[in-house]
């Protein structure tokens, strides 16, 4: 386990010194991180000028989903999609044969491969974002459904983790997968909205087949103190369930592999 | 280069389109599939608009104004920042370069070579959105209607050349593919990609309509669903894609050609 952490340690520090050469990303990942940010916002601001309330969501609320949006995105960008990029190319070419050489765990070693710090800006505007819904909202959430927020946001990242890991998983098979990640991507571009506002067929496929819910809807309403107790419980059911699913597909894989360079 | 060999090169370089496409065609359906914006959109608002219409917007208004944005985008779509990018990185560009016919025709025609696949996407959405509830929501205008023809082909064109002209900053810049981010939001919203361009606030509203965007993508789909407009109105509107085309061409090439003279070959 300290070896495990120590080698994150070392993953992290060699992240940190290839993007310490490009500082001036800084600034042009936070202009990016603004920009993204008003754009998101642009459709909610149409919307709610003509309604108070969509399905049960006035504009306060339905800001808290965008808020844990944005922070998601962050984390996904900055922490998932780096690594698993470099790992879909490393398949591609081959070398991922040297790191399956590696006296350590494949999937750790895949996941912390690289991350982009700057990211950090997304997640500080979704946190300014969650402030200023609570302020619109006039009061603010109890320590237990922050707390609860957290847990969940903290399920909805395993969720999309286990989702990409499948991905790259996948990629072992057929070989050039790598927009996949884009169409994820897409796809994950849908959980800025509470899954409420969908009917009928989009909401089932919002909520079972691509748990988008589970990442932003369900962690929004537990912030606002609005979620059953019995659902919050199937979502980390859920997000652990999908873990382990994703775990036992990454075995599964890596058993599988057959070598691109031969 | 003279235009009698480059004709003559189209046919062939049609068929390595083809087979490109063909050959990846795995790749070539999940791009295809991550335009789903206009889908999620459409389930946003149609369920929005079934609670009562918004701004006079029907839901099978919001089922025709999207499926018809998703079928122009999809006939539309150009990748050829992204090729630019690649290749100058990649160090290929020179290789491109060698051939004797101009670059523009070249990523064109492979261009084109996926229209026919793309259509094989794209007709069968027309055809459920002519035969559900949409259909009363689409233009009974037939000469308008006609004019779709002329207006997709001077899209097509817009959205290449502005394309063509983002991606020779590939040649000045080396994150030409943050400058494709920026173009895609902004192509988003004054394009009408994400919202009908009369639902945006009307300081955007009049922006969208001095930036060549809203040619690109608003001005078939409304010719196709807008029952308002008229024939007449939408000649007009279809000139002005050409103009733009035009103008937007001029500008591509000319950056081609400054970033073509700084270019120093990377890599092999």
């Amino acid at each position: 386990m300290i070896r495990y952490l120590r080698l994150f340690g070392v993953q992290v520090r060699a992240s940190l010194q290839t993007v310490m050469q490009y500082r001036a990303d800084f600034f042009v990942q936070g202009a990016m991180s603004l920009y993204w940010l008003g754009w998101n916002l642009l459709p909610l601001f149409i919307l709610y000028e003509d309604r108070t309330a969509v399905a049960g969501w006035d504009f306060p609320s339905a800001l808290v989903v965008i808020a844990w949006f944005v922070i998601l995105r962050g984390i996904l960008e900055g922490a998932i999609n780096p690594s698993l990029v470099d790992v879909v190319d490393k398949i591609r070419t081959g070398s991922f044969d040297y790191l399956l050489l590696k006296p350590a765990d494949s999937q750790f070693l895949v996941s912390t491969a690289r991350f982009d710090p700057w990211r950090i800006v997304d997640v500080l505007g979704g946190v300014a974002l969650l402030v200023y819904a609570f302020v619109q909202l006039g009061r603010w959430p109890t320590v237990a459904d922050v707390a609860a927020g957290s847990l969940l946001l903290a399920s909805g990242v395993i969720v999309m983790y286990a989702l990409w890991i499948g991905i790259v998983a996948a990629s072992f098979w057929v070989i050039r997968l790598d927009n996949l990640t884009y169409l994820l991507d897409a796809v994950f571009d849908t959980a800025r909205w509470p899954a409420q506002i969908f009917k009928g067929a989009w909401r089932i496929i919002f909520t079972f087949i691509l748990p988008l819910a589970l990442m932003t809807t369900y962690p929004a309403m537990a912030i606002l103190g609005r979620i059953e107790l019995t659902t919050a419980i199937a979502c980390v059911a859920a997000s652990l369930g999908l873990a382990i699913g994703a775990r036992l597909l990454w075995i599964g894989a890596v058993r599988n592999y057959t070598s691109a360079s031969s | 280069m003279s235009l009698r060999a480059t004709l003559r090169a189209v046919p062939t370089l049609l068929r390595i389109g083809v087979a490109e496409t063909v050959a990846y065609r795995a790749e070539f359906l999940v791009w295809m599939l991550t335009t789903t914006l206009p889908l999620v959109m459409l389930g946003l608002w149609t369920s929005v608009a079934s609670e009562q219409p918004f701004h006079g917007y029907s839901s099978p208004d919001f089922v025709a104004y999207y499926l018809a944005t998703l079928i122009v985008r999809n006939l539309t779509g150009s990748w050829v920042v992204w090729q630019i990018n690649e290749e100058v990185r990649h160090g290929q560009m020179s290789m491109r370069l060698l051939r004797p016919v101009h670059p523009f025709i070249q990523y064109g025609v492979s261009h084109v070579a996926a229209v026919p696949l793309r259509g094989l996407v794209a007709l069968p959405i027309a055809a459920i959105m002519l035969f559900t509830t949409a259909r009363e929501s689409m233009s009974h205008d037939a000469a308008q209607v006609l004019l779709f023809i002329p207006s997709i082909v001077a899209a097509w064109l817009l959205t290449f050349a502005f394309l063509f002209a983002l991606g020779s900053f590939a040649f000045f810049l080396d994150k030409a593919m943050s400058l494709m981010e920026v173009y895609f939001g902004v192509f988003a919203i004054l394009s009408g990609y994400l919202i009908p361009l009369s639902l945006l606030p009307s300081w955007l509203r009049t922006l969208a309509d001095w930036l060549p965007f809203r040619f690109m993508l608003s001005v078939p789909v409304e010719i196709l669903t807008s029952r308002s407009l008229g024939a007449g109105r939408a000649a007009e509107l279809v000139a002005a894609q050409w103009i733009w085309a035009a103008g937007v061409l001029a500008l591509a090439l000319t950056l081609w050609r400054a970033g073509v003279k700084r270019f120093e070959a990377v890599g092999q």
